[in-house]
């Protein structure tokens, strides 16, 4: 297996921190060291969950027999609304909540009834959770300071972090004193700077602004491209999901509907459940087919493949192509005539709830990379192009 | 000339106009004043009447000379304020430094044995399910709404000469054949300790209840345990209860009168008890006004150093730690 990814908070800063961990927690911070394979072979960052559970008081099943691999160096995240069980099973990684079954594996050694204070990772929170009465500097060397880190290694890991996430101009100032996003930076910082196996991420985002979180996320994603470290982040916004991660895993009550690159799950959605909450579509149930053509409520939709046990068929909005009405092609299958109801102008896009000929409304999504004439208003007539090949076929 | 008095024609009519307005602004601020006085005027007069004045008297008190009956008597003189000190006919005495220096020690250390026993009964209290902690909490305060007299003497049973904690103590040979554990400094503390707790857990609780933990959470997941993430994620969002604890209980136990005067006995004057003995024993109120103001100046300076203490707090860059 590969040694330490060579984007590396090490690598990146160019001298070598020696390892003066001391003690039996050795066994469990294995963070300074030059990273070797583990026990199990496994390596680094990985996490593996096996058959995980969690029931809270009441039977409430928050987290239902979850298996899971992610890879060193992943930014990985759990999506779903909220309730699904994404933080609890975030908070168990974290060692905050103990499984009533199955085993978790942190750079292949068995976690499970380890407590928070001995895992090789850390976490930025949701509130953040800043010692008020620490300043920036004091807060960030808070975790290094636990672990007994000589006092000159101390600060200049606290200065690099600082320098690296750009917060060294308030190091003496206290968390009141400063903004949202300066404080998420500070969390970051503080779970940065102990050099973890695997950084969780606890819906860091969610309380600040759209256009400073959006300049977060591509920054957050870039500095763990470039630290290497495993990054597990939960959200419930699909899109900060879409934009951040290498793969993603859907939950819904407890489960995981489908885990893989953020790609193939939004565009090859396994469930209605998934194709809905990642992104907008368009969804038929049918009962019946010939060869590859669908007998859906919208009349006959002709899909790209052989349809085998799968009776749902389902279409991104923005796979859709429209016509003005003379320019539609004539030739080609799944053309469907309609006419605007609404039209919701987005700036780059522009949504239209398009009723057709039997009243079904189907939503479809063009951008609006043409001159404005090109465009329908309510009551205007179009017509739609749903490509066989754009269609996908669901399960159930 | 014309043309002056046109380009003065302007200025002039603003200043026409400026009486009016002056008279508007006349009455708004009498209006003003007049709101002033009606929402801050009856809390003024209680003020006054309650805490100035006497206290402006107890001042001149301390300046009066003794007559026959221990009253205020002309002509003024310094002689109180020096006896606070403790000068007197007979020369410098000790008595009353050691009084002051016994009372202070008694009330930090009444402070100090309250924060001891309230700590772990405030994170008992958290511990227990919502709906239940007012009423444990109800069990902390519910002996200080009878009085203080009454509970000082139920520790005068407890531990006067027949007691069987004095017994206990005696067969143990901690203490004497005969005596008890009552009068003594030890009953004192006691007596202070068990009086001022609930002073003490009311503002810790109201810390506590409000205690974010997820500071806990983040000082765990950053490596901290047992005492550590105790001092470093607990401990330093329960001190401004922690303060105002103190003072709670350290100013009141400081002038305590009724404990010492119990549980104390002849041999551990306190100051409160120094105090009513100049205005109920032997009386010299000019010298017990004295005391007084000394006391108040005394208290007053605490608070001062607590403010001063809870305001770089506010602001600290990490001093607690």
């Amino acid at each position: 297996m590969s040694g330490r990814l060579p984007g590396s908070l090490n690598a990146f800063i160019a001298e070598p921190v020696p390892a003066t961990i001391t003690g039996n927690r050795a066994q469990h911070l294995p963070m300074s060291a030059p990273v070797a394979a583990a026990p199990n072979g496994s390596i680094r960052g990985a996490i593996a969950l096996e058959g995980i559970s969690r029931v809270f008081g009441g039977g409430v099943i928050a987290v239902d027999q979850i298996n899971l691999t992610i890879q060193p160096g992943e930014f990985f995240t759990l999506l779903g609304p909220s309730g699904c069980g994404k933080t609890t099973l975030l908070r168990m990684i974290a060692g905050f909540e103990t499984p009533d079954a199955g085993r978790i594996l942190i750079s292949g050694r068995e976690m499970q009834n380890v407590p928070a204070h001995l895992r090789a990772v850390n976490t930025v929170f949701q509130s953040y959770a800043l010692f008020p009465h620490l300043s920036v500097a004091e807060n960030i060397e808070f975790g290094l300071r636990m672990r007994r880190i000589a006092r000159p290694e101390r600060k200049l890991r606290v200065d690099r972090i600082m320098a690296l996430l750009q917060i060294d101009a308030f190091a003496r100032r206290n968390p009141a004193q400063l903004s949202g996003g300066q404080r998420q930076r500070v969390a970051l910082a503080r779970a940065l700077v102990n050099e973890p196996d695997v950084v969780l991420l606890d819906e860091p985002l969610s309380a600040l602004d759209a256009k400073l979180r959006a300049e977060l996320q591509v920054e957050l994603m870039r500095m763990q491209k470039r630290l290497g470290m495993t990054f597990v982040f939960v959200t419930h916004d699909q899109h900060e999901a879409l934009v951040m991660s290498d793969r993603i895993a859907v939950m819904e009550r407890g489960r995981l509907l489908q885990v893989g690159p953020v790609l193939d799950v939004y565009e090859q959605p396994r469930s209605v459940f998934v194709a809905e909450f990642l992104g907008q579509s368009n969804i038929w149930k049918f009962a019946t087919h010939a060869g590859n053509v669908a007998q859906t409520p919208i009349g006959n939709l002709v899909v790209g493949a052989p349809i085998g046990t799968q009776r749902t068929a389902m279409i991104r909005p923005e796979k859709i192509w429209l016509y003005p009405e003379a320019e539609a092609p004539g030739d080609r299958p799944n053309l469907f005539p309609g006419t605007v109801r609404e039209a919701i102008y987005q700036g780059a896009s522009t949504h239209y709830h398009v009723e057709l000929a039997d009243g079904a409304m189907i939503l479809a999504l063009d951008t609006n990379n043409q001159a404005a004439e090109r465009s329908w208003g309510p009551g205007e007539k179009l017509v739609l192009e749903l490509k066989p090949g754009n269609i996908m076929l669901i399960d159930g | 000339m014309d043309e002056l008095s046109d380009a003065a024609g302007v200025p002039m009519s603003a200043i026409t106009n400026a009486p009016q307005s002056g008279t508007a602004e006349r009455a708004e601020r009498l209006a003003r004043a007049w709101r002033l006085w009606i929402t801050a005027g009856p809390g003024l007069f209680w003020i006054v009447l309650f805490l100035v004045l006497p206290s402006m008297i107890l001042l001149a008190i301390g300046f009066f000379s003794i007559g026959n009956y221990g009253n205020p008597h002309l002509p003024l003189t310094l002689t109180p304020i020096r006896e606070v000190a403790g000068y007197s006919i007979l020369g410098w005495s000790p008595a009353n430094i050691t009084t002051i220096l016994r009372s202070l020690l008694q009330a930090v250390s009444a402070a100090g044995l309250t924060i001891l026993l309230a700590y772990p009964v405030v994170f008992f209290i958290i511990a227990q399910p919502p709906a239940l902690r007012p009423l444990l909490l109800l069990f902390v305060i519910l002996p200080s709404w009878t009085n203080q007299v009454v509970r000082t003497y139920a520790w005068m049973e407890l531990l006067g000469p027949g007691s069987a904690l004095s017994h206990l103590a005696q067969t143990l040979g901690l203490l004497p054949p005969h005596l008890g554990l009552m009068p003594g400094l030890l009953a004192m503390q006691i007596g202070l300790t068990y009086n001022y707790l609930p002073y003490m857990v009311v503002p810790l609780y109201a810390a506590a209840e409000k205690l974010d933990w997820s500071l806990v959470e983040a000082g765990r997941d950053l490596y901290a345990s047992g005492a550590r993430l105790f001092w470093s994620a607990v401990f330093p969002q329960t001190l401004p209860g922690l303060l105002s604890g103190i003072i709670l209980v350290a100013i009141p136990a400081f002038g305590d009168y009724v404990v010492p005067t119990l549980l104390g006995g002849g041999k551990s004057m306190m100051i409160g008890a120094l105090i009513a003995a100049q205005f109920l024993q032997t009386p010299n109120w000019p010298y017990g006004a004295a005391l007084t103001i000394f006391m108040l100046i005394f208290t007053c300076a605490g608070l001062l150093v607590f403010r001063v203490m809870s305001k770089r707090l506010g602001s600290s860059e990490g001093s607690m730690l």
